[in-house]
């Protein structure tokens, strides 16, 4: 196999790799009908796994209250900046509903946590978190987002914050948005050859690797 | 299901292969090659990675981006199977802990392994330290298998005249990542010994072999590879078997036993087609076992006749003893001088770039044999984890301004902080020799059967203080070359842990079930991986192996297996299998 045969192996060189993975998507059917349907076959994934996704897509867990409280906390912990969207922009709340169905161990820490913040907010501000004013939101956000000096009474609130901050993370910085935004260059075919000369030079490693590939 | 019956089929094989990882596929290859008529039976379904491997897909191609909700290894990750299966249990007794991998695939677990491809040395076979039994082969006799497995299927490494590590026929190897060369670097100054990678990729195309891309660096074979530029049994072995008519593969076939004749000669197997639910029996002149070290003897145990009352090729009672796992045990951390670094494509391969190959004297240390370490950091592509614990990083080194702040936080600088500390971690993991003990095995359950009404295994396995003084050491190693590196260390091991050492199993190198010797009354298999009790019997994944050495199992697997194979046809010249 030559090199332009490999690549239209993989889908390069004909059809471009989004048409191509596109085409291998399973249908984003949140509808009942999608869990009751026999899977269509997907290359590369077994039927039980096609048919778990279908069902977890057509399932709800968050209520639109806790849903909307996720999106502001979401987008207080990853903001819109110069260089990129917010944590809404790149739909972290939509991920956040789907993995809390894939992984339930988030669900009752998660469910919780949200109660426990509006609980936090109706004793101070007397109302639920996101009907607070925004000096309010981070006045109470301040209290949980910082593990080391938080007050003894916030841990619970520290825990949920920290789950919160990581799903948010993940959800952003893997979505196209944010793997555009942390500059990974990578996923694409090309020919390793070791670290550039500039990266060497600057990390004055260069000799290290005389020595080991020469 | 009144009317369940078994279905005969009038054909006799030549060779009946059972699985088609890296023993049944190299045992089919060779076989068929020969024109051998071969029949392979696996458990799951066919899987030819051009069609079927999910490389290249991004991590917003799964709804989950790449979690390990349902394949341990990631959303895409090639393993159809993992340590649980739906309605195919095992158990364990006497509060063990043993966790048994399974990929229910073609080509079993090569799809998605790690590539790492290591041969055992000269001391593997026989040790110097007489602590465990020999194997009644040397070195020297599977040597020229080795050799001829580099050249078919393609291994990179360097050539460093190790006594203990022997240098096998290699393409180039990749060059180390930044965050390699910093470790070469920290573990050089803690007397560590770090030589390139040995892994079975194409780093160039594959001499005189026109159906296999070379490798384009993506570092994603874990996926298994569109275009065959690593090493997977379905795509360099089955799938080119198949290709010379000689080999017919039936998937989703589950077998429960090999039958034998009344002269306790082999004639065949049984198994219940998964996707019929239909039982079948079909036979042949030779019966191959490439199941895995697990599933060979669990067959094994579960084919009972009279001629063979304590299962097959079992008259030792050894069948199911001497399982063991290589022992494990990882540490991490972060580069602070590496926080904003520079972006580039630095994917490379998707094995090691580089490792250490057991570096000490014995002499001066509280436990047995070794263990090598495999290394790994970069700027990889980002997957469900991504910027999990900032809360344990961003406290731990000046901002931007220069100054320390409060660990965790949120906002604009918070977003900044992910950027920073992308592609400034490291991990390291020992991978060490654990002993072969008989106290160690696997049986049959006596009261569990699994969905097909196959009666299950039972494990019994416990680590020694030899393996945990070995991950101990491996703690303080870890922690030295992070020191040295300049790294900070994401936090060590201690008894607590066991240091870290992982149970067994979940290495997924278990061997020596079905073992190989010269005494029958010690041994299951001759020194070809043939039955003592059932001459037309043969074993030829990681079952055989008496002893293994710190080396990953792979290689050794498709070394023994060629050999295997090649005696089998020796064997029918003279018409005695």
């Amino acid at each position: 196999m030559n090199r332009r045969e490999s690549l239209k192996a993989i889908g390069l060189g004909t059809l471009s790799t989004t048409v191509l993975l596109g085409a291998c998507n399973t249908p984003d059917k949140t509808d009942k009908t999608a869990a009751d349907a026999k899977p269509e076959a997907v290359p590369g994934r077994q039927p039980y796994e096609v048919a778990r996704e279908n069902k977890l897509k057509a399932d709800t867990f968050f209520t639109d209250h806790e849903m909307a409280t996720i999106a502001v906390l979401a987008d207080i912990i990853i903001p819109k900046d110069e260089k990129s969207g917010s944590a809404t922009d790149a739909k972290v709340p939509d991920f956040i509903e789907f993995i809390v169905k894939d992984i339930p161990d988030h669900q009752l820490p998660m469910r919780g946590g949200l109660r426990w913040l509006d609980m936090q907010c109706l004793n101070r501000y007397n109302n639920a978190f996101i009907k607070c004013t925004k000096a309010q939101q981070l006045e109470l956000i301040d209290q949980i987002a910082y593990p080391t000096k938080a007050k003894p009474e916030m841990q619970q609130g520290v825990a949920f914050f920290n789950r919160m901050r990581d799903l948010t993370a993940t959800g952003f910085f893997t979505s196209e948005m944010g793997v555009k935004d942390i500059g990974y260059a990578g996923n694409q075919p090309n020919k390793w050859t070791g670290v550039p000369p500039d990266v060497l030079k600057k990390y004055g490693m260069e000799q290290l690797q005389h020595d080991m590939y020469s | 299901m009144e009317d369940l019956q078994i279905k005969k089929s009038g054909t006799t094989y030549d060779v009946v292969i059972v699985g088609s990882g890296a023993g049944g596929g190299m045992a089919g290859y060779v076989l068929a090659n020969a024109g051998v008529k071969v029949l392979m039976l696996e458990a799951g379904p066919f899987f030819d990675p051009a069609k079927d491997s999910l490389q290249l897909k991004w991590p917003w191609e799964s709804a989950r981006r790449g979690a390990s909700t349902t394949r341990p290894f990631g959303d895409f990750d090639a393993a159809y199977g993992g340590w649980e299966i739906e309605g195919e249990p095992y158990t364990t007794k006497d509060n063990t802990e043993f966790y048994w991998f399974r990929s229910r695939m073609l080509g079993g677990r090569t799809n998605h392994w790690g590539r790492i491809s290591l041969r055992m040395g000269p001391h593997d076979f026989k040790a110097k330290d007489g602590l465990t039994d020999d194997w009644p082969i040397t070195y020297d006799e599977v040597k020229p298998y080795y050799d001829r497995v580099d050249r078919m299927i393609g291994v990179y490494g360097t050539v460093e005249n190790l006594e203990n590590e022997p240098d096998g026929i290699f393409l180039p190897p990749p060059k180390p990542r930044l965050n390699e060369l910093f470790i070469v670097d920290g573990a050089k100054k803690s007397g560590v010994k770090i030589i390139p990678g040995r892994g079975s990729i194409l780093t160039e195309a594959l001499p005189g072999n026109k159906d296999r891309g070379a490798c384009f660096f993506c570092g994603q074979c874990g996926r298994s590879c569109k275009v065959y530029g690593d090493f997977s049994s379905s795509s360099c072995l089955v799938i080119p078997a198949i290709k010379t008519g000689n080999l017919t593969v039936i998937p989703n076939a589950m077998v429960r036993e090999v039958l034998t004749d009344k002269n306790g000669l082999a004639t065949g197997v049984s198994y219940v087609n998964k996707d019929d639910m239909q039982e079948y029996q079909v036979n042949a002149k030779t019966v191959v076992l490439g199941a895995s070290a697990g599933e060979s003897a669990r067959i094994l145990l579960n084919s009972k006749s009279a001629a063979h009352p304590g299962g097959l090729a079992n008259s030792s009672g050894v069948v199911g003893h001497y399982i063991h796992d290589s022992t494990g045990s990882g540490a991490g951390g972060f580069l602070p001088q590496l926080m904003d670094r520079k972006r580039y494509n630095e994917d490379g391969v998707g094995s090691v770039h580089i490792y250490s190959p057991w570096w000490l004297d014995n002499k001066k240390l509280d436990f047995p044999r070794g263990y090598h370490i495999e290394y790994g950091g970069g700027m990889h592509m980002p997957s469900y984890g991504f910027g999990f614990g900032m809360q344990y990083m961003n406290g731990a080194v000046p901002a931007r301004d220069g100054k320390m702040k409060d660990a965790g936080g949120y906002g604009a600088s918070l977003k900044d902080d992910y950027r920073r500390f992308y592609g400034t971690q490291v991990g390291m993991a020992g991978r060490g020799t654990a002993i072969a003990r008989y106290d160690n095995y696997c049986e049959i359950d006596p009261n569990v059967v699994d969905k097909f009404g196959i009666p299950v295994l039972r494990f019994h396995y416990k680590w020694s203080n030899e393996e945990i003084k070995q991950a101990k050491h491996m703690q303080d190693t870890f922690e030295e070359i992070l020191h040295n590196m300049g790294a900070i260390h994401g936090g060590k091991q201690g008894p607590e842990t066991n240091y870290g050492l992982e149970a067994p199993g979940k290495i997924i190198h278990e061997v020596g079930t079905v073992r190989m010797g010269d005494d029958p009354k010690k041994s299951a298999l001759n020194k070809w991986c043939q039955a003592h009790d059932c001459k037309n019997l043969f074993v030829v994944d990681a079952a055989p192996f008496v002893q293994q050495g710190d080396k990953n199992a792979t290689w050794t697997i498709l070394a023994l297996s060629m050999r295997t194979a090649e005696y089998i046809l020796s064997q029918r010249k003279k018409l005695n299998v």
